[in-house]
């Protein structure tokens, strides 16, 4: 094998490893537009963060007010909370479909893989058709042969401007 | 012969016949007539709560607030007196800051370069001799006409006459010393920015249910099913807390009956001392170890004070009005001087009760859009708020109180709002 069939080889297996995640995100995108809450809960890793900061993209979650700052026992609380039947602010639920996109893989650290994607949203519920948009990061880690969430930040583009209310997984 | 005719409001309204003892009527939530009334009856005349002294600490800061649906710049000068200012040049009424906070000496107008100070004044404009006189003392950017400031709570009047502050206030003001002495400091600070969430709905039912105890069983069952919470107990049938009216249109659900009850320090917050050892431990220098007890079970106060400031024990509401049926409310978490552990607790909870995906908050948001749309339809065309007339009576401070769940606070509101909007 010379050094050219190396190369090919290598970029073969970058683009299986980056299909591997660009459907791991579409999945999970997929379970969120259909609220399907306790598949979503099963995607993360115990030492999760979901993360949607408020007035920009880099304040610091541990001193700023975030729109959402979840660890692990928090997501499981949110989705007891819609699985009571209870949640009004879904109830009916909001109609959602969205885009991944600009789906960028920066590198692999300890934790696990960097990504980044753009997310658009539309939401219908009866408040009105409201069209949501970000800047999402996750940390995705392979468990037992399976991407898993252990980190994801969703940067909505119009994090520093008043927002409505969104109870449905975004 | 002719009579000098006065422009009057585009139709007068019936107060007395929209807002009665136990009902008011629906349209005072939606007619846009009423709210152009509103604003310049309460927006633009009493004391309504702009943004709080620490957020400006240092001379030449300045953050962008609000008030009513109006943008007002509240600054520090280099004495450290504060200044809330209206953003629009006095030239030709270009916006002159487009940044939510900073700290600059002066705002100089993208449009044609005139400079104000961070107190308002002209202080100088590009080519003078194209006028003929100097106008830096005629011209500047418009000022609320009254600032007030109460325990670093700054509040602003656009009336350059009318009641003050402090007699605005009257038994709200306990409760702020409440709140305040919570920190070993004895002060509040506001440092952890807010989020914005704006609902569908007029602000008046934001403003009414922030002390409506009888919706929390009902509307919250979801979270209290799921956490671990004790806040349920409160607002049931059988709890002792009581509603109190304080005047002027100021409310709160007084829950320390029910903490003193339970007689354990930190209950109020759904923790223990063992958990915030050094919190108490700077209560206990500061205050005494038995004053210290007496607050950490009373806890903070829940109160609303009239229009737009809703102190809800971890956290802090400021409601703005955009439009006749669009409302935002900015929420942060309090902060107490000198205490980072219960302060970073207090950021937690906040962060997950509030702000468009809150266990709490997004549901209150859903109720408050539902009557926003329920009470355009006309059968019935009233809103009741009878609940608990009966069993309503007088404190040892001459208030009125009720039930944890019932309209007390509400009516309280409404008679204010009446008198408010009858003034001339």
């Amino acid at each position: 094998m010379g050094a050219s069939d190396r190369l090919m080889t290598t970029d073969l297996e970058e683009l299986v490893r980056y299909h591997g995640i660009t459907q791991f995100l579409y999945h999970e995108a997929r379970l969120q537009d259909e609220h399907r809450f306790q598949d979503w809960e099963a995607l993360w890793t115990d030492d999760a963060v979901y993360w949607l900061p408020a007035n920009g993209e880099n304040t610091d979650p541990e001193r700023d007010m975030s729109i959402l700052y979840d660890n692990r026992s928090r997501i499981g609380l949110r989705i007891r909370q819609f699985l009571t039947g209870k949640r009004y602010s879904q109830m009916p639920v909001s109609r959602l479909r969205r885009v991944i996109g600009n789906i960028e893989v920066l590198g692999d650290e300890p934790g696990g893989t960097r990504v980044t994607a753009n997310m658009l949203l539309y939401e219908s519920h009866r408040r009105g058709q409201i069209m949501w948009a970000a800047r999402n990061e996750y940390l995705l880690r392979q468990v037992d042969g399976q991407w898993r969430l252990a980190f994801k930040k969703v940067a909505l583009v119009n994090n520093d401007a008043p927002l409505t209310t969104m109870a449905f997984l975004m | 012969m002719t009579e000098a005719t006065i422009a009057l409001p585009a139709r007068r309204q019936d107060w007395a016949h929209l807002i009665q003892a136990e009902q008011v009527h629906g349209s005072i939530y939606t007619d846009p007539d009423i709210y152009q009334e509103e604003l310049r009856k309460i927006w633009q005349r009493t004391w309504v709560y702009v943004g709080h002294v620490s957020e400006i600490p240092n001379a030449n800061d300045f953050i962008m607030k609000s008030i009513g649906p109006d943008p007002v710049l509240m600054t520090r000068d280099k004495d450290g007196q504060v200044h809330l200012l209206h953003n629009r040049c006095p030239h030709r009424g270009n916006q002159v800051c487009e940044k939510h906070r900073g700290n600059q000496k002066s705002f100089t107008c993208s449009y044609h370069g005139w400079n104000f100070g961070i107190d308002g004044g002209l202080r100088g404009y590009p080519f003078p001799s194209g006028y003929a006189q100097d106008k830096r003392k005629e011209l500047g950017l418009g000022k609320v006409a009254r600032v007030g400031i109460y325990r670093g709570f700054v509040f602003g009047s656009m009336a350059a006459e009318g009641p003050t502050l402090e007699e605005h206030l009257g038994g709200a003001k306990d409760a702020i010393d409440n709140l305040c002495s919570n920190s070993p400091e004895g002060e509040v600070e506001v440092t952890s920015g807010f989020l914005q969430h704006k609902v569908m709905a007029n602000w008046k039912f934001v403003m009414e249910n922030e002390t409506d105890g009888y919706h929390p069983a009902f509307v919250h069952a979801s979270i209290f099913d799921v956490a671990d919470s004790q806040i349920g107990t409160l607002y049931a049938d059988t709890s002792t807390a009581v509603t109190r009216y304080f005047g002027n249109g100021h409310s709160e659900v007084d829950l320390r009956p029910e903490f003193r009850k339970r007689d354990e320090p930190l209950s109020w917050f759904g923790t223990t001392p063992q958990k915030l050892p050094d919190y108490v431990e700077k209560m206990n220098a500061a205050y005494g170890e038995d004053k210290a007890r007496k607050i950490m079970i009373d806890g903070t106060p829940h109160i609303m004070i009239f229009p737009n400031l809703f102190i809800a024990e971890i956290q802090m509401f400021s409601i703005q009005p955009l439009s006749v049926g669009e409302t935002v409310q900015h929420v942060t978490a309090l902060q107490f001087k000198g205490v980072p552990d219960f302060n970073r607790r207090l950021r937690q909870q906040t962060m997950g009760s509030v702000g468009p995906a809150g266990f709490l908050l997004a549901d209150d948001a859903e109720m408050y859009e539902r009557s926003h749309r329920g009470v355009q339809e006309k059968n019935p065309e009233w809103v009741y708020l009878g609940r608990g007339s009966h069993r309503e009576r007088t404190d040892e401070h001459g208030y009125r109180i009720g039930h944890a769940t019932d309209d007390l606070c509400s009516r309280g509101m409404w008679q204010h709002y009446r008198s408010l909007m009858e003034a001339a």
